[in-house]
Protein backbone atom coordinates (compact mmCIF):
# COMPACT_ATOMS: atom_id res chain seq x y z
CA UNK A 1 0.00 0.00 0.00
CA UNK A 2 1.27 3.48 -0.69
CA UNK A 3 2.19 5.79 2.11
CA UNK A 4 -1.28 8.47 0.20
CA UNK A 5 -2.95 5.06 0.89
CA UNK A 6 -2.04 4.74 4.38
CA UNK A 7 -2.82 7.87 4.84
CA UNK A 8 -6.51 7.74 4.19
CA UNK A 9 -6.93 4.74 6.84
CA UNK A 10 -6.51 7.63 10.08
CA UNK A 11 -10.09 7.43 10.25
CA UNK A 12 -10.44 3.45 10.14
CA UNK A 13 -7.69 3.36 12.53
CA UNK A 14 -9.19 5.90 15.11
CA UNK A 15 -12.56 4.06 14.85
CA UNK A 16 -10.99 0.16 15.63
CA UNK A 17 -12.35 -0.26 12.15
CA UNK A 18 -8.78 -1.82 10.64
CA UNK A 19 -8.68 -5.44 10.44
CA UNK A 20 -5.69 -6.97 12.33
CA UNK A 21 -2.77 -7.18 9.94
CA UNK A 22 -3.96 -3.89 8.06
CA UNK A 23 -3.64 -2.10 11.72
CA UNK A 24 -0.17 -3.12 12.06
CA UNK A 25 0.85 -2.12 8.69
CA UNK A 26 -0.29 0.95 9.70
CA UNK A 27 0.93 1.75 13.07
CA UNK A 28 4.27 0.93 11.16
CA UNK A 29 3.64 3.68 9.30
CA UNK A 30 2.34 5.63 11.98
CA UNK A 31 5.52 5.65 13.60
CA UNK A 32 7.77 7.15 10.75
CA UNK A 33 4.24 9.93 10.07
CA UNK A 34 4.31 12.34 12.60
CA UNK A 35 1.30 14.24 10.48
CA UNK A 36 -0.58 10.94 10.76
CA UNK A 37 -0.13 10.63 14.50
CA UNK A 38 -1.41 14.26 14.54
CA UNK A 39 -4.47 13.01 13.02
CA UNK A 40 -4.91 10.14 14.47
CA UNK A 41 -4.71 11.85 18.01
CA UNK A 42 -7.47 14.20 16.99
CA UNK A 43 -10.17 11.61 15.22
CA UNK A 44 -9.56 9.30 18.14
CA UNK A 45 -10.64 12.10 20.68
CA UNK A 46 -13.32 12.72 18.04
CA UNK A 47 -14.76 9.72 18.05
CA UNK A 48 -13.79 9.54 22.07
CA UNK A 49 -17.10 12.09 21.79
CA UNK A 50 -18.86 9.52 20.02
CA UNK A 51 -18.57 7.35 23.35
CA UNK A 52 -19.26 10.18 25.51
CA UNK A 53 -22.88 10.41 24.00
CA UNK A 54 -24.14 7.20 24.54
CA UNK A 55 -23.33 7.26 28.39
CA UNK A 56 -25.71 5.14 30.63
CA UNK A 57 -25.94 5.36 34.29
CA UNK A 58 -23.84 1.83 35.57
CA UNK A 59 -26.11 0.16 38.37
CA UNK A 60 -24.38 0.55 41.60
CA UNK A 61 -23.89 -3.40 41.79
CA UNK A 62 -21.15 -3.27 39.45
CA UNK A 63 -19.80 -0.26 41.34
CA UNK A 64 -18.66 -2.64 44.11
CA UNK A 65 -17.86 -5.48 42.56
CA UNK A 66 -15.01 -3.02 40.41
CA UNK A 67 -13.43 -1.74 43.86
CA UNK A 68 -13.75 -5.16 45.43
CA UNK A 69 -11.85 -6.51 42.57
CA UNK A 70 -9.44 -3.68 42.23
CA UNK A 71 -7.86 -4.34 45.67
CA UNK A 72 -6.84 -7.58 44.52
CA UNK A 73 -5.32 -6.55 41.21
CA UNK A 74 -2.09 -5.47 41.20
CA UNK A 75 -0.68 -2.72 39.16
CA UNK A 76 1.74 -2.75 36.18
CA UNK A 77 4.94 -0.91 36.63
CA UNK A 78 5.04 2.31 35.00
CA UNK A 79 7.41 2.15 31.91
CA UNK A 80 8.31 4.82 29.24
CA UNK A 81 5.63 4.99 26.46
CA UNK A 82 4.64 1.31 26.79
CA UNK A 83 1.51 -0.05 25.07
CA UNK A 84 -0.43 -2.99 25.48
CA UNK A 85 -1.87 -2.85 21.57
CA UNK A 86 1.73 -3.09 20.10
CA UNK A 87 4.60 -5.68 20.77
CA UNK A 88 7.46 -7.36 18.58
CA UNK A 89 6.43 -8.20 15.18
CA UNK A 90 5.84 -11.56 13.97
CA UNK A 91 9.27 -12.54 12.41
CA UNK A 92 8.08 -14.74 8.85
CA UNK A 93 11.42 -16.23 8.79
CA UNK A 94 12.11 -19.96 9.85
CA UNK A 95 14.89 -18.83 12.32
CA UNK A 96 14.46 -15.15 13.82
CA UNK A 97 18.12 -13.94 13.92
CA UNK A 98 19.34 -11.82 17.16
CA UNK A 99 19.61 -9.14 15.06
CA UNK A 100 15.71 -9.17 13.58
CA UNK A 101 14.48 -9.96 16.88
CA UNK A 102 16.68 -6.56 18.27
CA UNK A 103 15.24 -4.87 15.59
CA UNK A 104 11.50 -5.95 16.06
CA UNK A 105 12.35 -5.25 19.67
CA UNK A 106 13.43 -1.44 18.72
CA UNK A 107 10.02 -0.77 16.13
CA UNK A 108 8.20 -2.07 19.52
CA UNK A 109 9.82 0.72 21.30
CA UNK A 110 9.51 3.13 19.15
CA UNK A 111 5.98 3.33 18.59
CA UNK A 112 5.13 2.07 21.75
CA UNK A 113 7.76 0.83 23.91
CA UNK A 114 8.24 -2.99 25.17
CA UNK A 115 6.45 -4.90 27.42
CA UNK A 116 8.20 -5.60 30.67
CA UNK A 117 6.80 -6.73 33.75
CA UNK A 118 7.80 -7.41 36.89
CA UNK A 119 7.13 -9.32 39.57
CA UNK A 120 6.98 -7.52 42.51
CA UNK A 121 5.32 -4.36 43.54
CA UNK A 122 7.75 -1.52 43.84
CA UNK A 123 7.26 0.77 46.80
CA UNK A 124 6.83 3.99 44.76
CA UNK A 125 6.55 5.27 41.44
CA UNK A 126 10.28 6.63 41.01
CA UNK A 127 11.24 2.81 42.01
CA UNK A 128 9.27 1.86 39.64
CA UNK A 129 10.32 3.45 37.28
CA UNK A 130 13.92 3.32 37.83
CA UNK A 131 13.06 -0.31 37.14
CA UNK A 132 11.16 -0.13 34.15
CA UNK A 133 14.29 1.49 32.60
CA UNK A 134 16.96 -1.40 34.13
CA UNK A 135 14.52 -3.76 32.47
CA UNK A 136 14.35 -2.32 29.38
CA UNK A 137 17.56 -2.01 29.33
CA UNK A 138 18.39 -5.47 30.58
CA UNK A 139 16.42 -6.33 27.44
CA UNK A 140 18.11 -4.60 25.11
CA UNK A 141 21.46 -6.22 26.76
CA UNK A 142 20.53 -9.78 26.12
CA UNK A 143 19.17 -9.34 22.68
CA UNK A 144 22.51 -7.73 21.65
CA UNK A 145 25.26 -9.63 23.80
CA UNK A 146 27.44 -11.53 21.63
CA UNK A 147 26.59 -14.75 22.89
CA UNK A 148 22.76 -14.73 22.80
CA UNK A 149 21.17 -18.04 20.84
CA UNK A 150 16.98 -18.42 19.94
CA UNK A 151 15.39 -20.88 19.94
CA UNK A 152 12.13 -20.37 17.87
CA UNK A 153 9.15 -22.61 17.85
CA UNK A 154 5.62 -22.84 17.33
CA UNK A 155 2.71 -23.02 20.20
CA UNK A 156 -1.01 -24.32 20.31
CA UNK A 157 -3.14 -22.53 18.18
CA UNK A 158 -0.77 -20.81 15.59
CA UNK A 159 1.03 -18.87 17.96
CA UNK A 160 4.82 -18.01 17.87
CA UNK A 161 7.42 -18.26 19.92
CA UNK A 162 11.41 -17.49 20.31
CA UNK A 163 13.21 -17.14 23.63
CA UNK A 164 16.78 -15.19 23.38
CA UNK A 165 19.41 -16.42 26.28
CA UNK A 166 22.40 -15.05 26.92
CA UNK A 167 24.90 -16.98 29.21
CA UNK A 168 27.01 -13.65 29.93
CA UNK A 169 23.91 -11.24 30.77
CA UNK A 170 22.14 -14.82 32.66
CA UNK A 171 19.00 -13.58 31.43
CA UNK A 172 16.76 -14.48 29.20
CA UNK A 173 13.76 -12.99 27.02
CA UNK A 174 10.55 -14.49 26.02
CA UNK A 175 8.54 -13.13 22.47
CA UNK A 176 5.64 -14.75 21.18
CA UNK A 177 3.24 -13.58 18.91
CA UNK A 178 -0.01 -14.69 18.12
CA UNK A 179 -0.86 -15.89 21.57
CA UNK A 180 -3.97 -16.39 22.48
CA UNK A 181 -5.13 -14.14 25.28
CA UNK A 182 -5.80 -16.17 28.42
CA UNK A 183 -9.16 -16.85 30.37
CA UNK A 184 -10.80 -13.85 31.68
CA UNK A 185 -9.06 -13.35 35.08
CA UNK A 186 -6.23 -15.74 34.47
CA UNK A 187 -2.48 -14.77 33.18
CA UNK A 188 0.35 -16.56 31.23
CA UNK A 189 3.14 -17.25 34.55
CA UNK A 190 6.59 -17.69 32.47
CA UNK A 191 8.56 -20.37 34.56
CA UNK A 192 12.44 -21.27 34.35
CA UNK A 193 13.08 -25.12 33.76
CA UNK A 194 15.57 -26.21 36.55
CA UNK A 195 16.12 -29.82 35.76
CA UNK A 196 12.23 -30.45 36.23
CA UNK A 197 11.45 -27.58 38.45
CA UNK A 198 9.72 -24.37 38.21
CA UNK A 199 11.13 -21.52 39.13
CA UNK A 200 8.60 -18.51 38.52
CA UNK A 201 9.91 -16.25 35.71
CA UNK A 202 7.02 -13.66 36.05
CA UNK A 203 3.75 -13.02 33.73
CA UNK A 204 2.91 -11.63 30.77
CA UNK A 205 0.80 -9.09 30.36
CA UNK A 206 -2.88 -10.76 29.97
CA UNK A 207 -4.01 -8.10 27.50
CA UNK A 208 -1.53 -8.56 25.04
CA UNK A 209 -1.31 -11.38 22.14
CA UNK A 210 1.80 -10.22 21.29
CA UNK A 211 4.62 -9.82 23.87
CA UNK A 212 8.07 -9.74 24.96
CA UNK A 213 8.91 -10.22 28.43
CA UNK A 214 12.44 -9.74 30.26
CA UNK A 215 12.08 -12.97 31.94
CA UNK A 216 12.32 -12.37 36.15
CA UNK A 217 15.65 -14.00 37.68
CA UNK A 218 18.89 -15.41 36.51
CA UNK A 219 18.81 -17.92 34.26
CA UNK A 220 21.53 -19.94 36.15
CA UNK A 221 21.59 -23.10 35.66
CA UNK A 222 18.24 -23.44 33.67
CA UNK A 223 17.70 -25.68 31.21
CA UNK A 224 14.91 -24.48 29.47
CA UNK A 225 11.25 -22.74 30.39
CA UNK A 226 7.96 -23.35 30.64
CA UNK A 227 4.29 -21.30 30.17
CA UNK A 228 1.25 -21.98 32.52
CA UNK A 229 -2.24 -20.45 32.86
CA UNK A 230 -3.05 -19.42 36.55
CA UNK A 231 -5.05 -17.41 38.80
CA UNK A 232 -4.01 -13.09 38.30
CA UNK A 233 -0.96 -12.12 40.00
CA UNK A 234 0.36 -15.34 39.48
CA UNK A 235 1.21 -18.68 41.40
CA UNK A 236 4.26 -19.54 44.01
CA UNK A 237 3.96 -23.33 42.01
CA UNK A 238 2.33 -24.17 39.08
CA UNK A 239 -1.13 -25.27 39.48
CA UNK A 240 -1.75 -25.83 36.04
CA UNK A 241 -0.14 -28.31 33.03
CA UNK A 242 2.21 -26.24 31.06
CA UNK A 243 0.61 -24.82 27.63
CA UNK A 244 4.01 -24.74 26.55
CA UNK A 245 7.90 -25.99 27.58
CA UNK A 246 10.70 -24.82 25.72
CA UNK A 247 14.29 -25.56 25.71
CA UNK A 248 17.00 -22.92 25.89
CA UNK A 249 19.32 -22.67 23.40
CA UNK A 250 22.11 -24.29 23.64
CA UNK A 251 25.45 -22.43 23.48
CA UNK B 1 -17.37 32.35 36.17
CA UNK B 2 -16.60 28.69 35.46
CA UNK B 3 -18.79 27.21 32.67
CA UNK B 4 -20.44 24.52 34.22
CA UNK B 5 -21.06 22.87 30.99
CA UNK B 6 -18.96 22.99 27.77
CA UNK B 7 -19.95 23.21 24.16
CA UNK B 8 -17.09 22.93 22.41
CA UNK B 9 -13.07 21.91 23.31
CA UNK B 10 -12.19 18.21 24.60
CA UNK B 11 -14.71 16.72 27.33
CA UNK B 12 -13.92 17.05 30.62
CA UNK B 13 -16.54 15.45 33.16
CA UNK B 14 -15.05 16.67 36.21
CA UNK B 15 -11.79 18.71 36.31
CA UNK B 16 -9.90 16.49 37.90
CA UNK B 17 -9.71 13.39 35.94
CA UNK B 18 -6.35 13.57 34.96
CA UNK B 19 -4.81 14.28 38.40
CA UNK B 20 -7.14 11.40 39.47
CA UNK B 21 -5.76 9.39 37.18
CA UNK B 22 -2.56 9.99 38.23
CA UNK B 23 -3.08 9.00 41.61
CA UNK B 24 -4.14 6.23 40.83
CA UNK B 25 -1.32 4.87 39.02
CA UNK B 26 0.49 5.47 42.15
CA UNK B 27 -2.38 2.39 43.96
CA UNK B 28 -4.76 4.98 45.53
CA UNK B 29 -8.14 3.32 45.65
CA UNK B 30 -9.77 6.28 46.86
CA UNK B 31 -8.71 7.93 43.75
CA UNK B 32 -9.45 5.06 41.50
CA UNK B 33 -13.08 5.39 43.21
CA UNK B 34 -13.41 8.75 42.26
CA UNK B 35 -12.19 7.89 38.81
CA UNK B 36 -14.84 5.19 38.45
CA UNK B 37 -17.44 7.33 39.31
CA UNK B 38 -17.14 9.69 36.65
CA UNK B 39 -16.19 7.48 33.33
CA UNK B 40 -18.16 4.18 34.64
CA UNK B 41 -21.44 5.45 32.65
CA UNK B 42 -19.29 6.08 29.01
CA UNK B 43 -17.63 2.99 29.37
CA UNK B 44 -20.90 0.98 29.59
CA UNK B 45 -23.11 2.85 27.60
CA UNK B 46 -20.11 2.36 24.89
CA UNK B 47 -19.72 -1.04 25.81
CA UNK B 48 -23.36 -1.63 25.17
CA UNK B 49 -23.98 0.30 22.07
CA UNK B 50 -21.36 -2.36 21.13
CA UNK B 51 -22.14 -5.34 22.44
CA UNK B 52 -25.82 -4.61 22.92
CA UNK B 53 -26.58 -7.59 25.27
CA UNK B 54 -26.20 -6.34 28.68
CA UNK B 55 -25.20 -8.66 30.53
CA UNK B 56 -22.10 -9.16 28.27
CA UNK B 57 -21.89 -5.45 27.91
CA UNK B 58 -21.38 -5.26 32.05
CA UNK B 59 -18.96 -8.20 32.05
CA UNK B 60 -16.46 -6.63 29.59
CA UNK B 61 -17.34 -3.10 31.41
CA UNK B 62 -15.91 -4.47 34.47
CA UNK B 63 -13.05 -5.97 33.06
CA UNK B 64 -12.29 -2.67 31.38
CA UNK B 65 -12.64 -0.58 34.83
CA UNK B 66 -10.52 -3.03 36.42
CA UNK B 67 -7.97 -2.56 33.58
CA UNK B 68 -8.17 1.24 34.17
CA UNK B 69 -7.09 0.65 37.76
CA UNK B 70 -4.08 -2.08 36.46
CA UNK B 71 -2.42 0.03 33.72
CA UNK B 72 -2.99 3.72 35.09
CA UNK B 73 0.32 3.83 34.99
CA UNK B 74 0.76 3.75 31.35
CA UNK B 75 -1.43 6.28 31.44
CA UNK B 76 0.19 9.50 29.45
CA UNK B 77 -1.78 12.92 29.75
CA UNK B 78 0.98 14.20 26.96
CA UNK B 79 -0.82 11.88 24.60
CA UNK B 80 -4.38 13.34 24.93
CA UNK B 81 -6.87 13.05 27.48
CA UNK B 82 -8.13 10.54 30.59
CA UNK B 83 -11.61 10.16 29.43
CA UNK B 84 -9.98 9.81 25.60
CA UNK B 85 -7.51 6.71 27.04
CA UNK B 86 -10.42 5.25 29.04
CA UNK B 87 -12.32 5.55 26.36
CA UNK B 88 -10.16 4.39 23.65
CA UNK B 89 -9.52 1.32 26.43
CA UNK B 90 -12.94 -0.04 26.34
CA UNK B 91 -13.61 0.52 22.56
CA UNK B 92 -10.82 -1.80 21.80
CA UNK B 93 -12.14 -4.31 24.11
CA UNK B 94 -15.91 -4.09 22.88
CA UNK B 95 -14.52 -4.66 19.29
CA UNK B 96 -12.31 -7.29 20.41
CA UNK B 97 -15.36 -8.96 22.01
CA UNK B 98 -17.81 -8.67 18.73
CA UNK B 99 -15.31 -9.96 16.70
CA UNK B 100 -14.22 -12.66 18.68
CA UNK B 101 -15.46 -16.04 16.37
CA UNK B 102 -17.86 -17.08 17.64
CA UNK B 103 -19.97 -13.42 18.31
CA UNK B 104 -19.51 -12.92 14.52
CA UNK B 105 -20.89 -15.80 13.76
CA UNK B 106 -24.00 -15.06 15.61
CA UNK B 107 -24.22 -11.72 14.12
CA UNK B 108 -27.18 -10.09 13.24
CA UNK B 109 -28.25 -9.63 9.29
CA UNK B 110 -28.22 -6.91 7.79
CA UNK B 111 -30.74 -5.24 8.59
CA UNK B 112 -30.83 -5.38 11.90
CA UNK B 113 -27.27 -3.84 11.98
CA UNK B 114 -28.71 -0.80 9.71
CA UNK B 115 -31.50 -0.38 11.22
CA UNK B 116 -29.24 0.06 14.52
CA UNK B 117 -29.25 3.17 15.88
CA UNK B 118 -27.53 4.10 19.29
CA UNK B 119 -29.68 4.78 22.08
CA UNK B 120 -29.73 8.87 21.87
CA UNK B 121 -33.03 9.07 22.88
CA UNK B 122 -32.42 7.10 25.74
CA UNK B 123 -33.36 9.07 29.48
CA UNK B 124 -30.67 10.38 31.41
CA UNK B 125 -30.85 12.82 34.68
CA UNK B 126 -27.16 13.98 33.94
CA UNK B 127 -27.27 17.42 32.35
CA UNK B 128 -23.35 17.27 30.75
CA UNK B 129 -24.40 13.83 29.17
CA UNK B 130 -28.22 15.03 27.79
CA UNK B 131 -26.08 18.07 26.51
CA UNK B 132 -23.27 16.25 25.18
CA UNK B 133 -25.58 13.68 23.55
CA UNK B 134 -27.37 17.00 21.25
CA UNK B 135 -24.14 18.09 20.43
CA UNK B 136 -22.78 15.34 19.09
CA UNK B 137 -26.24 14.53 17.29
CA UNK B 138 -26.23 18.00 16.00
CA UNK B 139 -22.88 17.96 14.74
CA UNK B 140 -23.79 13.30 13.23
CA UNK B 141 -26.28 15.72 11.28
CA UNK B 142 -24.03 17.87 9.30
CA UNK B 143 -22.10 14.54 7.37
CA UNK B 144 -23.43 13.00 4.36
CA UNK B 145 -25.65 10.36 4.58
CA UNK B 146 -22.67 7.55 3.62
CA UNK B 147 -19.87 9.67 6.48
CA UNK B 148 -22.75 9.55 8.86
CA UNK B 149 -23.22 5.60 8.46
CA UNK B 150 -19.92 4.74 7.86
CA UNK B 151 -18.45 6.19 11.18
CA UNK B 152 -21.80 5.08 13.34
CA UNK B 153 -21.38 1.33 11.72
CA UNK B 154 -17.91 1.18 12.70
CA UNK B 155 -17.94 2.86 15.96
CA UNK B 156 -21.24 1.37 17.05
CA UNK B 157 -21.18 -1.32 15.58
CA UNK B 158 -17.30 -2.11 15.97
CA UNK B 159 -17.39 -2.92 12.31
CA UNK B 160 -14.33 -3.00 10.51
CA UNK B 161 -14.27 -1.02 6.99
CA UNK B 162 -14.36 -4.02 5.16
CA UNK B 163 -17.89 -5.07 6.40
CA UNK B 164 -18.95 -1.86 6.56
CA UNK B 165 -18.44 -1.28 2.82
CA UNK B 166 -20.05 -4.75 1.91
CA UNK B 167 -23.14 -4.08 4.07
CA UNK B 168 -23.43 -0.48 2.14
CA UNK B 169 -22.82 -2.04 -0.85
CA UNK B 170 -19.70 1.34 -1.60
CA UNK B 171 -16.60 0.10 -2.64
CA UNK B 172 -13.65 -0.03 0.16
CA UNK B 173 -11.51 2.58 -1.15
CA UNK B 174 -14.90 4.88 -0.71
CA UNK B 175 -15.89 3.85 2.91
CA UNK B 176 -11.66 4.46 3.84
CA UNK B 177 -12.15 7.94 2.82
CA UNK B 178 -15.86 8.23 4.23
CA UNK B 179 -14.27 7.30 7.75
CA UNK B 180 -12.00 10.04 7.92
CA UNK B 181 -13.27 12.56 6.05
CA UNK B 182 -16.68 11.80 8.25
CA UNK B 183 -14.41 12.43 11.21
CA UNK B 184 -12.60 15.30 10.52
CA UNK B 185 -16.00 16.98 9.39
CA UNK B 186 -17.20 15.85 13.23
CA UNK B 187 -14.06 16.75 14.65
CA UNK B 188 -14.24 20.46 13.38
CA UNK B 189 -18.03 20.28 14.32
CA UNK B 190 -16.98 19.27 17.70
CA UNK B 191 -14.39 21.79 18.46
CA UNK B 192 -11.85 19.01 18.87
CA UNK B 193 -8.64 20.31 19.63
CA UNK B 194 -5.87 16.91 20.62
Amino acid sequence: MSTAELHTLTGAYALHALPEDERLAFERHLGACEACTQEVRELSATAARLGLAVSVVAPPAMRERVLREITTVRQEAPSHGRSGRSGAPAGRAGRWSTYALAACVAAAAAFGGVAVWQNQVARNAQEEAAQARQQNEQLARVLAAPDARTSSGALEGGARAAVVVSPSVNRAVFLASDMDRPPGGKVYQLWFNDDGSMRSAGLMDPSATDDTVLLDGPVDGASGMGITVEPAGGSKQPTTPPVALMDFPKA
Amino acid sequence: MKEAVHISGAPSPGPDLQELLVLVARGDQDAFTQVYDQVSGPVLGLVRSVLRDPAQSEEVAQEVLVEVWRTAPRFQPSRGSAMNWVLTLAHHRAVDRVRSAEAAAAREHRAALLDRTPDFDEVSEQVETRLEREQVRRCLRTLSELQRQSVTLAYYRGLTYREVGELLSVPLGTIKTRLRDGLIRLRDCLGVNA
